[in-house]
């Protein structure tokens, strides 16, 4: 049984939230949001060798379930969580000694930061697509508040367009929900049951198709919404370039995958029961129309958050794209691309936090030189912009070219749209990093040292997943693939 | 074919949700629109609770009782002591068309009547028609938050978007796994709180709620 | 015509036109009578209107110098066709020889008949008021008729008939059913009664402001006899409007022709109906602000929508 874990698991982060709201505003705050961090992570660690020993299964009389595809997920989360944590600790020292951050804010953001990763686990390991529903909600307004942290203008519009958009679409993801369970209903009887996911995965054969069909538009267009899909997206950039950099990188490198993950959950009933393609072409076309339009607003963007909010959607949409496919290959290069982005883009909202804490400001075009004041986060940005467009030998590209193989292979006409905005956004994005990390400076020393090593310890898994894939991970991503279909 | 009385009731009372969700869509006032919205929750209560007679589901009544304190009592109570203490008491929305926004209303009801037909033909007895009701109720709140551009009339019109998902969830299907309909409301209550602190918030910062201001961030 | 069933409903028909003839300036009186009460005025009692109407028909009328035939024949044209559909109504008893002859949506051209010829003869003595008038009208009956159509076919929807007895029938004779497309019908129809009945909040009949007069504007120019036909006509419309309401929305109590035992009780039922729907509008009336006649189009908008929804309504939920 994995009880124990799963119990470890969920509850640290939760215990954790509740020590933070007490004690958050003492000093050592920020070390001990670290510590439940990483004890969360531990806990996935064990939890994952569980699954990966015994197969997926399920806990607490059915209510959560633990397969090898989101085990991976619960697991990227938990590390990157952690690694979050580990950065922010310097971070949010320095934007308060700048005078931007009292503490106060700090203790509503430690406590917040744990409850907000218990909400993510939850909607991870949860069996229940009511629950999903439930915790994908509350990691909405977990985080709204960190968004409008600095209690900017600007931040008070982008955490209010956040609040109300994901608020509207995960309300059409609980309509969604709704026509789900009144499909299962009929099927499964009433109660509790009919909206586990395990029950729904054996009698998806049986489900209506029409209201599935129905359910799942709504579903993909509800969660889509938080993947930052397009047009459903205009929260997104926003959201990640006026919240604290930390928030944006745990928003951007986490919360778009679990999101992902709960419309994966209802792809696979939607499939079981249609029969028919109807979900992935759907899934296709968003994930295609986001890669298109976010390559396209990439080059025009002047905020660097902004610009790597947007590489953000861009890599989402392709992911999508990739789970739209399906099939093995595609699922698999889907689930390898979803880690490497999470683990490339916190790196770069990392290094990009302290090169903007550097230079005062968002603004590439004030950015410049950073190799000059600071080699770590110089370096630190330009390998990882490197990874994150899709350089060899980082992992990647590995992901990329597995997605562009198959999208070859299968759908043919997709390949020069695809490689066209892949292009568009690899000359965006360097155009503009190029000039930021070389070049004469305008930086300023930091008051505290930076925590670069989350950046290097994420940058070198890229490189090492890029270069030489251990095969029991193999292994276990093909296994999640094929429970995907 | 005579309908039994329960089932008649609980059809005039989805049509009576689907007038008050009008009605707020029309509604200027402040003041009125949170009145409307104590409203339909008490109808949303009313027809939750027959449900749970007609269909002898226990747990309806809980969330009967929860809508009702949650909805009626509770959420209009803090919304009122909100708009008092920001001193929006009688503030009145100027921006809406009315006549144009009733007409789109009514292509939104068509098209939700549309889209929830073939489900309508698969649900038998009780649950006949009320989900295009609750739907089209959605797509009118969604149409309401379009075109507010005061603060609190879009908070209102987010959680009568969420009564309609409620009165889908009820009434079409008989009501949620309990644990599923508790987290529901919890959110919505954490939400009405944040949605308060935001007030604060915004009208800290722009000495207003009126969204209009909040048109900064845009790809120029 | 030795057909003695014949003769029983002419004899019915005939019981029920003079009736209706009689009893509308008393529903007028009787509104205007509970408007005083609820004023705190003590009125001038609900006999008032007949006393208006024998006042005028005793005086000589005056006609415009350049009036045509056209204003001369108004009066009579109109008070015909509201006499015309009273008769058509069924408002003591269903199946009336009359009601053969037109069903809902006759009797809305009828209407609009007898509103076409006023808002000819308004604009026939070329006073700018008339000329006014005559258009605030237009506007109003113009927005207020589809609503009042829509509220008509929700009715037919569920009775399967345009035919007023066959609509009453379909409501009073069966098991009693809520029908939620009705209540929403109902509101509407209650919007347009007030809108086409020159009531506030459209229009007021109490006063002649310039500003805001619609239906009096149209009759400023008429006196004497011609004035006296027209009053009668509004009363007679006002009246026929409740019976249509009545028979759309609580039919119950009305009888079948032959029925003589039933007739007390439903003239009994009909004048309670009548003294409630009166005492009603006093208080809506007493209740509500005059609106400006710019949110006049809101107004019966609502009513549109209202009696779409409550079509929309009925399809969806067939009831």
């Amino acid at each position: 049984m994995i009880d124990l874990q799963l119990l470890a698991l969920l509850l640290t982060p939760l215990f954790g939230g509740g020590l933070l709201a007490v004690f958050g505003s003492r000093r050592w705050a920020a070390e001990l949001n670290s510590l439940m961090s990483g004890f969360t992570f531990l806990a996935s660690v064990l939890l994952t060798m569980r699954v990966i020993d015994s197969g997926p299964q399920v806990a607490f009389s059915e209510q959560f379930f633990i397969d090898q595809f989101n085990v991976f997920l619960v697991a990227l989360t938990a590390f990157v969580a952690f690694t979050t944590s580990l950065f922010s600790r310097p971070y949010m020292r320095i934007e308060q000694h700048h005078g931007k951050l009292s503490t106060p804010m700090l203790h509503l953001y430690y406590s917040m930061y744990q409850l907000f990763t218990f909400t993510m686990l939850v909607a991870l390991t949860t069996n229940n697509m009511g629950i999903i529903w439930v915790a994908m909600e509350a990691a909405t307004l977990t985080t709204v508040l960190l968004v409008s942290l600095y209690r900017t203008p600007a931040s008070l519009e982008a955490a209010w367009k956040y609040f109300i958009l994901c608020g509207v679409g995960i309300a059409l993801a609980l309509f969604g929900t709704i026509l789900l369970y009144f499909a299962a209903e009929r099927v499964l009887g009433e109660g509790g049951n009919a909206l586990l996911w395990t029950h729904l995965n054996q009698v998806k054969a049986d489900l209506e198709p029409t209201v599935l069909k129905l359910a799942f538009v709504f579903l993909l267009v509800g969660y889509g919404t938080k993947i930052g899909l397009v047009p459903l997206h205009s929260w997104l950039p926003d959201a990640h370039a006026e919240g604290p950099t930390p928030v944006s990188a745990v928003l951007s490198g986490l919360l778009l995958n679990v999101a992902l993950c709960a419309v994966m959950r209802s792809k696979v009933l939607v499939d079981g029961s249609l029969g028919t393609h109807f979900a992935g072409n759907l899934m296709m076309g968003f994930g295609l129309l986001s890669v298109v339009v976010a390559a396209l607003f990439l080059s025009r963007q002047k905020d660097i958050k902004r610009m790597f909010a947007y590489s953000s959607i861009e890599h989402m949409g392709l992911i999508t794209f990739a789970f739209g496919m399906g099939g093995p290959v595609a699922t698999f290069a889907g689930m390898l691309h979803m880690t490497m982005h999470s683990l490339t883009k916190s790196a770069i909202f990392f290094a990009v936090g302290h090169a903007v804490q550097k230079t005062g400001t968002q603004q590439m075009e004030h950015i410049r030189g950073l190799l000059q004041v600071s080699p770590t986060v110089g370096w630190g940005l330009i390998l990882s912009t490197f990874a994150i467009l899709g350089m060899p030998p980082f992992g990647v590209f590995a992901s990329e070219f597995l997605i562009i193989t198959t999208a070859m292979h299968e759908y043919p006409w997709s390949t020069p749209i695809l490689l066209t905005a892949l292009g568009i956004a690899f000359a965006a994005i360097f155009g503009k990093i190029q000039p930021i990390v070389f070049g004469e400076t305008t930086a300023k020393p930091l008051p505290h040292p930076p925590a670069l090593i989350p950046v290097f310890v994420h940058l070198l898994l890229v490189l090492i997943l890029g270069l030489y894939m251990p095969p029991y991970l193999a292994n276990w991503y093909r296994q999640a693939a094929a429970l995907l279909g | 074919m005579p309908m039994s009385y329960t089932l008649q009731f609980i059809n005039l009372l989805a049509a009576l949700l689907l007038l008050i969700v009008f009605a707020m869509l029309s509604q200027r006032r402040i003041l009125s629109l949170i009145n409307l919205f104590a409203w339909q929750g008490f109808v949303l209560a009313l027809s939750t609770f027959v449900v749970a007679y007609t269909t002898a589901q226990h747990h309806l009544y809980y969330s009967a009782a929860l809508t009702l304190l949650l909805k009626v009592l509770v959420l209009p109570w803090l919304l009122h002591r909100l708009i008092r203490k920001l001193n929006v008491k009688w503030d009145v929305e100027t921006l809406i068309n009315i006549p144009t926004t009733m007409l789109v209303g009514i292509a939104l009801v068509i098209f939700a009547f549309n889209l929830a037909d073939p489900i309508t033909q698969l649900a038998q007895g009780i649950t006949r028609g009320l989900i295009g009701i609750a739907l089209a109720s959605v797509l009118l709140s969604l149409l309401m938050m379009l075109t507010r551009r005061k603060a609190i009339s879009q908070v209102v019109a987010f959680l009568s978007l969420e009564n309609g998902l409620f009165f889908a969830a009820t009434s079409a299907t008989q009501g949620m796994p309990l644990v599923v309909e508790l987290g529901i409301a919890l959110d919505v209550l954490v939400a009405t709180f944040i949605f308060g602190i935001f007030f604060f918030q915004i009208r800290e910062t722009f000495d207003s709620l009126d969204l209009t201001h909040m048109e900064k961030l845009k790809d120029d | 015509m030795d057909n003695p069933e014949q003769i029983l409903a002419i004899l019915f028909q005939l019981t029920q036109l003079m009736l209706v003839v009689l009893l509308a300036p008393l529903l007028t009186g009787w509104v205007n009578q509970c408007q005083a009460w609820l004023q705190n005025r003590s009125g001038a009692g609900i006999l008032q209107p007949y006393r208006v109407l024998h006042k005028l028909f005793l005086k000589d009328a005056v006609m415009a110098y350049n009036a045509s035939w056209l204003f001369n024949v108004t009066p009579y044209i109109v008070f015909g066709c509201m006499w015309l559909a009273a008769a058509i109504i069924p408002i003591i008893a269903v199946d009336l020889p009359f009601s053969q002859a037109a069903d809902v949506i006759a009797l809305v051209g009828v209407f609009a008949l007898a509103r076409v010829f006023i808002a000819l003869a308004a604009m026939d003595i070329g006073t700018s008021f008339g000329t006014m008038g005559a258009r605030r009208e237009m506007l109003v009956s113009f927005l207020a008729e589809p609503a009042l159509l829509m509220v008509l076919f929700t009715s037919s929807m569920i009775s399967h008939s345009t035919q007023l007895p066959r609509i009453v029938e379909a409501l009073a004779h069966h098991e009693f059913v809520l029908y939620p497309s009705l209540a929403f019908a109902a509101l509407a129809f209650l919007i347009v009664l007030l809108a086409e009945n020159a009531r506030i909040p459209v229009d007021n009949p109490g006063t002649h402001l310039e500003l805001t007069m619609i239906h009096e504007a149209m009759i400023l120019e008429y006196s004497a006899r011609h004035l006296a036909l027209i009053e009668w006509a509004s009363s007679l419309k006002l009246f026929a409007y409740i019976s249509i309401g009545i028979a759309l929305f609580f039919p119950h109590g009305i009888v079948e022709v032959g029925n003589w035992a039933g007739l007390p009780l439903a003239i009994f039922l009909l004048l309670l109906k009548l003294l409630t729907a009166g005492a009603g509008l006093a208080v809506l009336e007493s209740l509500m602000a005059k609106m400006r006649i710019f949110r006049a189009p809101e107004f019966l908008g609502t009513a549109f929508l209202l009696a779409v929804l409550g079509l929309l309504i009925h399809f969806l939920l067939g009831a």
